[in-house]
């Protein structure tokens, strides 16, 4: 069983990790997953948690994992949008659990969009 | 939807948008009837505009935070041959319940509710979520208000690592009093 002593630990490793994070001052690159009816319907929940997973185990500071409502195009759900500061936003369609692995290894960690999964004219 | 977790997920995402500051998620198991129940504080609905909701399509499309979320909640219920309701006042807030029969083959699985309260709390982290779960009398109960309690001020409740936590913890207490086994 899960147990407060084991929150109190998360607690003083997270608190260590702020504190070296402060003293680099990253800028936030923003992940967004559209979290509508349309979105969770899709898949959009285990995207957003994989993404949340993927930034836990990598250690990722700078990196913030948000959600919005619909963005509009519900068929080509789940949908993500990714803001690195600098660049131009870059959204991406379809998008399953590993498909987010590839995103966060070549995009968050590299800077190479992923062009399969980007949004086109003809989708 | 392919878990009722997501349902769940949906309706709460309607309580975000109301403004709720607390929203409270109950799932009472009594035999073959599960119980599952949203109630927010939120701006709450008008009585033209409740007598509306569980049609998709008389929604209107300045009220689109309701959707088809609702519909599909209350199709999934009466599917197995449960029931829905919803009740709102204005400036109090909304209750949505349904109940599910467990045994109809038209029953689907309530899937990762860790999952969906985590999913909840990143999106709305200065919201008080709570759960409670009722397995024929067996309860589990969280709370955000008691994760705080323990984080302070210094390490706010949507990190991973936390959300991580939370996650398990609600998932593993649920598999406890479920005698081994998810819904």
């Amino acid at each position: 069983m899960k147990s407060i002593e084991e929150l109190k630990a998360i607690k003083a490793k997270v608190q260590a990790e702020l504190n070296t994070r402060d003293a680099v001052g990253d800028a936030d690159t923003r992940i967004v997953v559209g979290m509508a009816t349309c979105g969770i319907a899709a898949g959009a929940r285990p995207v957003l948690n994989a993404f949340l997973e993927e930034v836990k185990n990598r250690h990722l500071s700078g990196v913030k994992v948000t959600q919005t409502g619909c963005l509009g195009m519900c068929r080509l759900e789940p949908m993500v949008e990714v803001y690195v500061p600098g660049k131009d936003k870059v959204t991406y369609i379809k998008i399953t659990p590993d498909a987010v692995k590839k995103i966060i290894a070549e995009h968050i960690v590299n800077g190479n969009v992923v062009s399969e999964y980007v949004i086109r004219n003809n989708n | 939807m392919r878990e009722l977790s997501l349902n769940i997920l949906d309706i709460a995402e309607n309580s975000i948008s109301a403004g709720a500051s607390l929203i409270d998620i109950s799932l009472i198991l009594r035999d073959k009837r599960l119980s599952v129940n949203i109630r927010d504080n939120g701006r709450g609905m008008s009585r033209e505009f409740l007598k509306t909701v569980t049609d998709p399509f008389t929604t209107s499309r300045t009220t689109r935070k309701v959707g088809v979320g609702i519909p599909f909640f209350k199709m999934a219920a009466e599917m197995t041959g449960g029931s829905f309701d919803i009740e709102s006042t204005v400036g109090e807030g909304t209750l949505t319940s349904a109940v599910f029969i467990t045994d109809s083959v038209d029953f689907i699985p309530l899937g990762d509710i860790g999952e969906t309260v985590g999913t909840l709390i990143m999106h709305a982290p200065l919201i008080s979520f709570s759960l409670k779960i009722d397995v024929n009398g067996k309860i589990y109960e969280f709370d955000t208000m008691e994760i705080k309690d323990v984080l302070g001020e210094d390490v706010p409740i949507d990190n991973p690592e936390v959300i991580d936590f939370i996650k398990n913890t609600i998932n593993e207490n649920f598999y406890n009093i479920n005698g081994g086994s998810i819904l």
